[in-house]
C-alpha cells in the first residue's frame, strides 16, 4: 500500500534548483532507502517529508506530496500535526540538554499526549524499550542525555521520535557519526521499527541500504535517476548510472 | 636632547635590521642552508640594540637624579642641616636652574645650582656616549657572531614572549596598585569609623565631618551617626533593582527576537542601532534623566495627585535601565544564536511551535549564558555614577519609594571628592571606604558571572 506520493517536486535554495521533478512513492511499513553522492538532493528531499524546509527562509518547494492521499503543501496543511505524523532522526545524534525522560517526554508534552503522569511514564518506558535503550537508562532516567555515548545518544533519538507513535519516520543518516557496533544496533533497531511505521532512510552506505531496505530511490545532481525495490536496484539496476554507483565508479 | 637620542637610537635599530638581514643574505648566496628566515637575523640584531639601550636609559632614570642629589648636598654635609631642610635647599637649587626661584637668592645656593647644572650636563652627555658605545658594541658582537648555524629565530620569539608579558603585567600590577591604595586608605578610615557603624549606621550625612576645622584635633566621637553606608547600600541596590527591571524584560526579549525572529536583514539593521545604546556617553542619559525623564515623571504623578520628587530613584534607574538594554540584549542574542540549530531542528521536527522551541529547549540551553549577561549587567548598575549624580539627587534617604531621591555609593564618592581634599581626614577617606566595598560587589558579581558563562561554554565548544 502506497504511503507517500510525491508528485513533480521541485525544490529551490533561492534561484538554485536543488530538485527537479522528483516523483516518488514509498510503500507503508517497509523500509525505503535514498541514496546517491553527496549533494545530490536526497536529504533535501527528505526533508520535504515534514516540510522541515520551511525552516530555511530562502527554500521553496513546489508540487503536491501527498500522505494518506493529502497534501502536505496545500496551505491548509498544520505542519504541527504533521511533524507529529511524521518523526524525525539526524545526521547527529541532537539530544537536547535536559534529562532522558524530558527528553521523550518532550513530544508527548507538546501535542498533549498523556492525560497523566503514570500514562508518561508509560509513554517514555514503551518508547526506550522500542528504541531497545530502556534496559541501559532505566536507572538513570533522570540524568541528563547529553551524558550517553553517541549510539546511545541516538537511540534516544529515534525513542523521542516515536514516542509521540509517528505513521512514518525519516532517518537522515542516522548512523554515519556511530561506530559499527552502534550501527548494527541501530539497523536491527530500523528492521524492528519498520513494523509498526514507514521509514525513509537516506544513507551513504551502500551496505546499509541493501542490509536494511526493501525499496530504493537513487539520486544523481537533484534527479531520481532510479528507484524500485532494493534487489533490483542493487543486482540488476536499468540505469548505467545506478549501476556505476552501486558498483562504486563514481560518487 | 633625550628626544634626538632616541630617535637615534631607533634609528640604529632599523639599521642594524637591515644589516643583521643583509648578511643573511649574503650567507644564503653562498649555498648554504639558513636556520631561520633573513628577517629574523635582522629582529635578532634589532634587539641586541634595543636591550642595552633600554636598560642604561632605565639605570640613568633611575640612579641620576639620587646620585646629583648626593653630590650636590655633599657641600653642605657636617654643617649640621636637618632632612628637611636639606630637601628645601635642594629643591631651591633645582628652581633656580630653572629660572623659577622667585625668593632671595644666596651665594651658597647659586653655587649649587651651579654645581648642578654642570653635573646634569655631565650626567646627559656620558649617558650618549655610553648609550651609543654599547649599542654599537652589542650590535657588533652579535653581528660578528651570526653565521649559517646561529640560532636566531628562539631569541627572537623568546623576547616577542617577553614584551607581551611585560605589557599584561602592566595592566595586572595597575589593578593591584588600585586595589591597594583603596585599602590602605579603608584601614586608616576604619581606625577612626568603627567598622560596625559603618555597616550597620542607617544615618549617612558627610557634610558634617566638612565643617571641621582641619588644625582642630581629631575626635572620633563628634563623627557618630555620620558615616553610616546603610542608606547608600540600600539606595545603589534599590536604583540597580529598578534598572534590572527596566533592562531584563526589555533587553532579553529583543534578544530573543533579533536571534530567532528577525530576519537576516532586520538583523543586519536592528543589531548595529541596539548597540548605538551602548556608545551613548552616560553623561548624556544623565541629563535625558535629569532634563527629561524626571521633570516628565513629575508633571505625571502630580497630575494624579501623587508626590514625586524632580530627581526620583524611578527617573535614574529608569534611564539606566535602557543604557544597561544593550548589554543584555546583545550578549543573550549571542548566547541564544550559538545554541546550536541542531537542537532547533529536533524540536521543530518533533512538531515544537517557534515559541514552544524557545522555551523548552533553546532558552534553558541558553540560561546559564543569559545569566551571565544578566549579573554583567547588575555590576554596570551598580557602578553608574553620571546619571544617578544627575538624576537621583545626593541625599541619602533611606527610602523604598521609587519616586522619592535616594542616592548611591558612587553618587556620594562623587560628593565627597568634588572640590579641595584634605587627604588624611575620614570624610575623605570614606570615599575609599566606599570605592572598596563597590569594587568587592562588583568583583564579586564579576566573578560569578564569568563562572557562570564558562561552564556554559564548556558544554558546546
Amino acid at each position: 500500500m502506497i504511503k507517500i506520493k510525491a508528485k513533480d517536486v521541485d525544490v529551490f535554495y533561492g534561484k538554485k534548483q536543488a530538485l527537479f521533478n522528483i516523483s516518488l512513492d514509498i510503500e507503508e511499513n517497509q523500509v525505503t532507502a535514498l541514496i546517491g553522492p553527496s549533494g545530490c538532493g536526497k536529504s533535501t528531499f527528505l526533508r520535504c517529508l515534514n516540510r522541515m524546509n520551511d525552516v530555511i527562509d530562502i527554500c521553496s518547494v513546489k508540487g503536491e506530496i501527498l500522505i494518506n492521499d493529502f497534501n502536505i503543501n496545500d496551505k491548509s496543511c498544520d505542519v504541527v500535526r504533521l511533524r507529529e505524523k511524521i518523526g524525525m532522526v539526524f545526521q547527529k545524534p541532537n539530544p537536547f540538554p535536559k534529562t532522558l525522560y524530558e527528553n521523550v517526554s518532550y513530544g508527548p508534552t507538546i501535542h498533549g499526549i498523556a492525560q497523566s503522569k503514570q500514562e508518561m511514564d508509560e509513554i517514555v518506558e514503551t518508547s526506550l524499550k522500542k528504541a531497545a535503550l530502556w534496559e541501559e537508562v532505566k536507572d538513570r532516567l533522570h540524568e541528563p542525555g547529553t551524558g550517553l555515548s553517541g549510539g546511545q545518544q541516538q537511540r534516544l533519538c529515534i525513542a523521542r521520535a516515536i514516542s509521540v507513535r509517528p505513521e512514518v519516520i525519516l532517518m537522515d543518516e542516522p548512523c554515519s557519526a556511530l561506530d559499527p557496533i552502534a550501527t548494527a544496533q541501530i539497523e536491527e533497531l530500523i528492521d524492528e521499527l519498520k513494523k509498526e511505521h514507514t521509514i525513509i532512510i537516506v544513507t551513504h552506505s551502500m551496505a546499509q541500504a541493501a542490509r536494511v531496505s526493501q525499496n530504493t530511490g537513487f539520486f544523481h545532481l537533484g534527479q531520481l535517476i532510479e528507484h524500485g525495490s532494493t534487489d533490483k536496484i542493487f543486482k540488476n539496476p536499468d540505469n548505467k548510472k545506478t549501476q556505476d554507483y552501486i558498483t562504486g565508479r563514481f560518487g | 636632547m633625550n628626544l634626538i637620542l632616541f630617535t637615534f637610537i631607533v634609528l640604529l635599530g632599523f639599521t642594524s635590521y637591515y644589516f643583521g638581514r643583509k648578511k643573511a643574505y649574503t650567507i644564503q648566496s653562498t649555498k648554504k642552508r639558513l636556520t631561520a628566515l633573513p628577517q629574523f637575523y635582522g629582529y635578532y640584531l634589532a634587539i641586541w640594540c634595543a636591550i642595552p639601550a633600554f636598560i642604561i636609559f632605565s639605570l640613568w632614570a633611575i640612579f641620576e637624579p639620587t646620585i646629583v642629589k648626593l653630590l650636590v648636598l655633599s657641600d653642605y654635609s657636617n654643617q649640621g642641616y636637618l632632612d628637611d631642610e636639606l630637601n628645601l635647599i635642594y629643591e631651591k637649587t633645582k628652581a633656580l636652574s630653572r629660572g623659577q626661584f622667585t625668593g632671595e637668592i644666596t651665594p651658597f645656593i647659586e653655587a649649587s645650582a651651579e654645581k648642578y647644572l654642570s653635573l646634569r650636563s655631565i650626567a646627559q652627555s656620558s649617558k650618549v656616549v655610553i648609550v651609543l658605545s654599547a649599542i654599537i658594541a652589542s650590535v657588533a658582537y652579535a653581528y660578528k657572531r651570526i653565521s649559517s648555524n646561529s640560532r636566531t629565530r628562539e631569541p627572537v620569539e623568546k623576547f616577542l614572549k617577553a614584551v607581551l608579558f611585560t605589557a599584561s603585567l602592566a595592566a595586572i600590577l595597575t589593578t593591584v596598585g588600585i586595589v591597594f591604595s583603596l585599602i590602605f586608605q579603608t584601614i586608616d578610615f576604619f581606625k577612626v569609623i568603627p567598622l560596625f557603624d559603618f555597616v550597620f549606621g542607617t544615618h549617612w550625612y558627610p557634610a558634617k565631618a566638612f565643617v571641621r576645622d582641619s588644625s582642630e584635633a581629631l575626635d572620633p566621637s563628634m563623627y557618630s551617626d555620620t558615616f553610616g553606608a546603610v542608606p547608600i547600600f540600600a539606595g545603589t541596590f534599590f536604583i540597580a533593582f529598578i534598572a534590572m527591571c527596566v533592562a531584563i524584560p526589555i533587553g532579553l526579549m529583543s534578544g530573543i527576537y533579533l536571534a530567532e525572529y528577525a530576519s537576516y536583514k532586520v538583523r543586519q539593521y536592528a543589531k548595529p542601532l541596539i548597540e548605538i545604546l551602548a556608545g551613548i556617553p552616560t553623561v548624556v542619559y544623565g541629563f535625558f534623566a535629569a532634563l527629561t525623564v524626571g521633570p516628565f515623571l513629575k508633571e505625571l504623578g502630580t497630575s494624579m495627585g501623587l508626590e514625586v520628587s524632580a530627581e526620583s530613584a524611578l527617573a535614574a534607574g529608569g534611564v539606566m535601565g535602557i543604557m544597561i538594554i544593550p548589554f543584555i540584549s546583545s550578549l543573550s542574542d549571542d548566547v541564544i544564536t550559538s545554541v546550536p540549530q541542531s537542537l532547533r531542528d529536533g524540536s521543530y521536527a518533533m512538531g515544537a511551535t517557534k515559541s514552544e522551541t524557545i522555551k523548552r529547549v533553546i532558552f534553558p540551553a541558553a540560561l546559564p549564558g543569559i545569566v551571565g549577561s544578566i549579573l554583567l549587567g547588575v555590576s554596570r548598575a551598580i557602578g553608574e555614577t553620571m546619571i544617578v549624580v544627575m538624576a537621583s539627587g545626593l541625599a541619602a534617604n533611606l527610602t523604598l519609594n521609587p519616586l522619592e531621591s535616594t542616592s548611591t555609593i558612587t553618587a556620594q564618592i562623587v560628593v565627597i571628592l568634588i572640590g579641595d581634599q584634605a587627604f588624611g581626614d575620614p570624610k575623605t577617606q570614606a570615599a575609599f571606604a566606599l570605592g572598596m566595598s563597590l569594587f568587592l560587589v562588583t568583583l564579586c558579581l564579576n566573578i560569578v558571572a564569568l563562572r557562570v558563562v564558562k561552564k556554559y561554554r564548556e558544554k558546546y565548544e
